[in-house]
């Protein structure tokens, strides 16, 4: 622990003060942020972070995080893509209802080798493939949603030292809206976790 | 974290690392022990500044049978299929060859980012990004000829279930139909998973960007990725997600391609065997597909640390096993249609082997029951000049296997006076030509500028990413057997 600095990028306007987003300490080693995140969880802060060039084993318990629901939620994204299959082959195979979707379509049913019209079986290959490709979809786009993402910007990305974070660096960072947050005695606390450097960010 | 691995028995800088020790692990990051040293190897390809000339010349030639590609193509459409050498009875040649000969290139990618990674095979990641790649440029060539081959092009969407003017309704108890859903969803899925995995190194890309232009374009695919642990629990879970599902998935892909033929009445199609047999052929064409792109790739990129020579033995390992089941089930369709009794059946099997086509069959044979037996070698598995040949001779072997199953299956029917000789004319080889210059373009951008190994991955792979290496020192092993078991969900 060497160096503490204030943030860099100082607004246009000195009078218009940014709002603090949070602090972040660097650290070097995967080991040393795993330990830090284990205390700053034990400290009991609620909104604060940990990023990392990839996922860090055993940081997940050390920070506390509660599995995520995306898999029940990719269950039922497959569910819909089976029924959706089975809908779509019996109404246009196997019934001759008409229905409003967009536009007036009607079902046609098909004879196929005297096969019945409702021929299960031969529908199990496409009720298989959209089974697959609606929770594949719906794992993508809720992986994303639930983490907030995509965004064109981030407060953290004001921090040239942050960079590094897609490369060979570890952060903590404590924002300011957490309730047990203040600059001063915050700071102080992630003195004590012996990081590289800490910084401020503004939002 | 000082010591660069060293091999033990020369103690200089280490390229072999195919040995077994027992008790110890070889590493599979080469002479790195940081992670920026793998950022920067990985990186410095597409932020160069000059391209290789390799790469040009590559890029040119490509560009070129892509140009044949466009030409055969509209010639096609403008004037209808006669173009190639399709009769009566050879109604599928080089078009339905091609296709499924794409596809199958495909599946081992697949097999790489998806299934051996529930394995928990670490060394996929060296491999899985270019291999997932190599998929979604395969299943884009496999995509055209379907496209094409239907005659009027125009009408290609009647494919879809699309509400239309003559209220007709694609019929779903075909098998081509189950094609079309089983390869766009293919196709889609494997382009969400291998997006999912670059978005971290995106990231990394655009945080390195110099230029305004880089920025913008890595900055918006990298989706604002900020490697928050809160992100990467769901990020994990997810990949395992999509692994998961890809893995049937592509077990499914080839076994309806499969079906195309296996449904129909046809001697020489008519089988069961082909779902399982279509499966290993197409792993087997896929990785020497993906060994043919490493060797050149990993040369002209310098990237001999991340692809190392014990990855390339790993994969010719598979295509020794993949070969095998391979060469098993041409036996088997062999002693099937003899223990049938079914008189066509028989004829079908004879004819392949020592009718017309008697050389494509031959040539089948050898490339791919007798070439992948050299990789019982070790000193050939480990040989770059000879895998590399050899993966360009399982290439060759599996064309023609795809190729012998449709037409002297389609040749030589029940009646002998439909009989015809198929001779492809220049359209048809134009194509097949033009169809690896399309996957050559696309591959050559893609390595130009995008990161061609998963560095987030590769990282957390390395020794030094475990918590817990600083309290072992540099003697990793034991650290590592802790963890094994353990799922990073």
């Amino acid at each position: 622990m060497s160096t503490v600095t204030a943030n860099k990028t100082t607004p246009t306007d000195k009078n218009d003060r940014r709002k603090l987003y949070g602090l972040i300490a660097e650290f070097e080693t995967p080991g040393q942020v795993v330990k830090a995140a284990e205390q700053v969880r034990d400290a009991g802060f609620k909104w604060w972070d940990c990023c990392t060039p990839f996922p860090v084993h055993g940081l997940d318990k050390a920070m506390g995080i509660r599995p995520t629901i995306l898999p029940i939620a990719v269950f039922f994204a497959g569910l819909t893509g089976t029924i959706a299959a089975f809908v779509l082959q019996s109404f246009t195979n196997a019934s001759d209802f008409s229905v409003w979707a967009l536009v007036w379509v009607t079902g046609y049913p098909f004879m196929i080798s005297g096969k019945p019209f409702l021929s299960v079986p031969a529908f199990i290959p496409v009720m298989f493939e959209l089974t697959i490709l609606f929770a594949a979809l719906g794992t993508f786009s809720m992986m994303f949603g639930f983490n907030g993402l995509p965004r064109l910007h981030h407060p953290l990305f004001r921090s040239k030292r942050f960079r590094r974070v897609t490369d060979d660096r570890f952060f903590v960072v404590i924002e300011a809206r957490d309730p047990r947050f203040f600059q001063s005695r915050t700071q102080a606390f992630l003195e004590t976790l012996e990081p590289i450097s800490i910084e401020a960010v503004e939002d | 974290m000082s010591s660069i691995p060293v091999d033990p028995h020369s103690g200089s800088r280490m390229t072999d690392n195919t040995e077994n020790h027992p008790g110890a692990r070889e590493p599979l990051v080469l002479n790195m022990d940081r992670f920026s040293q793998v950022t920067q190897q990985v990186c410095q390809v597409a932020e160069a500044r000059r391209t290789p000339m390799a790469w040009y010349i590559c890029f040119a030639l490509s560009l070129g049978c892509l140009g044949v590609l466009g030409f055969c193509v509209l010639y096609l459409i403008l004037t209808g299929v006669g173009v190639w050498g399709l009769n009566n009875p050879v109604m599928w040649a080089f078009d339905i060859t091609n296709f499924v000969f794409w596809v199958g290139i495909g599946h081992a990618g697949t097999l790489i980012s998806a299934i051996l990674f529930l394995f928990r095979q670490k060394w996929r990641t060296g491999i899985n990004r270019f291999a997932e790649a190599m998929t979604i440029f395969a299943v884009i060539c496999a995509g055209l000829f379907p496209g094409i081959h239907v005659g009027r092009v125009w009408v290609v969407y009647w494919l879809f279930p699309l509400p239309n003017q003559m209220e007709m309704w694609p019929q779903f108890r075909s098998p081509l139909l189950w094609d079309v859903f089983a390869v766009g969803t293919y196709f889609t899925v494997s382009l969400l998973f291998w997006f999912t995995g670059m978005v971290p190194d995106l990231a990394t890309l655009r945080d390195r960007a110099k230029g305004k232009i880089q920025q913008i374009a890595y900055g918006a695919f990298s989706l604002g990725w900020r490697g928050s642990n809160r992100h990467w629990h769901r990020y994990e879970r997810a990949y395992l997600l999509l692994a998961a599902l890809s893995t049937p998935l592509v077990l499914s892909v080839h076994s309806v391609v499969s079906f195309d033929f296996a449904t129909s009445q046809l001697p020489g199609w008519h089988t069961t065997i082909f779902p399982p047999y279509f499966v290993a052929g197409a792993i087997f064409s896929g990785f020497a597909m993906v060994v043919t792109l490493a060797v050149p790739a990993r040369e002209m990129f310098g990237l001999k640390n991340l692809i190392t020579i014990r990855h390339l033995d790993n994969m010719n390992k598979i295509i020794l096993v993949t070969g095998c089941m391979v060469g098993y089930a041409y036996s088997m369709e062999f002693f099937i249609a003899w223990y049938s009794g079914a008189l066509y059946e028989k004829f079908a099997f004879l004819n392949r082997a020592f009718g017309q086509y008697w050389w494509a069959y031959f040539l089948m044979v050898g490339c791919n029951v007798i070439t992948p037996q050299l990789f019982w070698f070790k000193a050939i598995r480990t040989s770059i000049p000879i895998m590399f040949v050899l993966s360009l001779l399982v290439n060759v072997g599996m064309w023609f296997e795809r190729f012998v199953i449709i037409v002297s299956s389609l040749a030589n029917d029940f009646l002998p006076s439909s009989w015809d000789v198929f001779v492809p004319t220049w359209v048809d080889i134009g194509t097949l030509l033009g169809s690896f210059g399309l996957f050559m373009v696309l591959f050559l951008l893609f390595c130009r500028f995008i990161p061609m190994i998963a560095i987030a991955e590769i990282k957390a792979i390395m020794p030094q990413a475990d918590p817990h290496f600083d309290e072992h020192g540099s003697d990793d092993h034991e650290a590592q057997e802790e963890t094994k078991g353990e799922v990073t969900s």
